[in-house]
């Protein structure tokens, strides 16, 4: 889907550009933005490494674990394939714990470490498992106690009343995680069927981690 | 209201100092070698970030060749007609678009809305409710992802997007039920 997204932002970007004359502003767009990506990620370094330093001394002091058994029965439903005291719960709380609480620069760590851990478990390498998928959904609904930076955006702009969004955006976000959980289940048991379909059909496609049988596999709308 | 404020204020500003503590207390105590296993862990930090850049590169060229060319006016305008219909005012329409593919065109979107129009009016509430509603998806998509190399993202896309737009949705119909 996102080889797809990706040609099509690009192609329409290209014949629009064309069209309006903005062939120049392209361009630069292009240049700069892959600098600016490049930025993003040397940023992200420092913090990325503290945070993942941290989480292995949490990890070995069996203090994540504790963690997830504190969230175990809402983990286990969202998250019925992670195996019992897998680090990958752990990490996943802490993630939406970070979330929750605003705490952007500690999120993203703690949500690469969790799909680090997610991976481990993962059968098929170049795929994403059904626990990924449901993690980066309620990761696209962002649950906040406190919106910081829209508060902020609207103290600048001189609102009377900055913080009255509050209660609205809670439910909002909440009625979209809901949401985005239930399109993800939806969404599994369909892409479950039809693969149990095709290794049915192909009962000697064991060569998955070669990479072989993979084209066959998940190919072309099979997994759209 | 001002004790709550402040109260957030103190436990958001408390929250990561607290934290390392938290973690750098249990793990002495449970005869961890901190310093150690901290480094061990940082080193998967950079091998991340390496994985990450190829994939952010890509997305960011075309998110900003796709803004840049004015392919996501067009985009607005092709589908204003039905979002109309929803009810959805158009000067908060390009938001819904921009909203899930870059975080600071957001930014910089909702703060001019609000500028324009005033926080405090439908619009300015709107847009709020619509920022802090959802997540820019296409770069936690890529970050994640990327970071450990999978390339068949399957619905994780079309899910977060049914969410994203519900999230929209319902903050257009919230806020015209509760500031009216």
């Amino acid at each position: 889907m996102l080889n797809h997204i990706w040609f099509w932002m690009l192609i329409a970007g290209f014949v629009v550009g064309a069209i309006n004359g903005r062939i120049d502003e392209i361009t630069r767009a292009m240049a700069d933005s892959a600098g600016e990506a490049v930025k993003l990620s040397v940023n992200l370094l420092g913090v990325l490494c503290l945070w993942t330093g941290l989480m292995n001394v949490a990890q070995k002091s069996g203090l994540v674990n504790a963690i997830a058994r504190l969230a175990g029965p809402v983990m286990e439903r969202l998250f019925p394939e992670i195996p019992k005291g897998h680090p990958a719960k752990g990490a996943i709380v802490m993630n939406f714990i970070a979330n929750f609480l605003g705490l952007g620069n500690a999120a993203t760590p703690l949500g690469i470490k969790a799909m680090n851990e997610l991976q481990k478990i993962n059968g098929r390498k170049d795929t994403a498992s059904n626990s990924m998928c449901m993690f980066l959904v309620i990761n696209a609904a962002s649950l906040q106690l406190i919106p910081a930076t829209i508060i902020a955006l609207r103290v600048s702009a001189g609102s009377k009343n900055p913080t009255e969004i509050i209660g609205v955006i809670w439910i909002c976000s909440l009625c979209a995680c809901l949401a985005g959980i239930a399109a993800a289940r939806l969404f599994s048991l369909g892409g479950y069927r039809r693969s149990y379909r095709l290794r049915r059909k192909r009962p000697g496609a064991k060569g998955e981690k070669k990479g072989i049988s993979l084209s066959s596999h998940g190919g072309r709308g099979n997994w759209k | 209201m001002e004790i709550g404020t402040n109260l957030i204020k103190l436990v958001s500003g408390y929250a990561v100092p607290l934290t390392f503590f938290f973690i750098l207390l249990t793990g002495m105590l449970k005869g961890v070698r901190v310093y150690d296993d901290f480094a061990e862990g940082a080193k998967e930090g950079i091998a991340t970030v390496v994985r990450i850049i190829p994939a952010l590169v890509g997305l960011m060229a075309a998110i900003s060749v796709f803004r840049a060319s004015g392919a996501l006016d067009l985009l607005v305008f092709v589908v204003s007609p039905i979002t109309r219909l929803l009810g959805i005012p158009a000067e908060a329409l390009p938001l819904a678009f921009l909203r899930p593919i870059s975080g600071s065109a957001t930014l910089a979107m909702v703060s001019d809305l609000l500028k324009k129009h005033g926080p405090d009016s439908f619009i300015g509430r709107v847009a709020s409710v619509m920022m802090g509603s959802t997540e820019t998806i296409f770069y936690t998509i890529a970050v994640y992802f990327g970071s450990v190399g999978i390339k068949k993202t399957r619905y994780t896309l079309a899910a977060a997007l049914v969410a994203e737009a519900v999230g929209v949705l319902m903050s257009v119909w919230l806020c015209s039920l509760v500031f009216r």
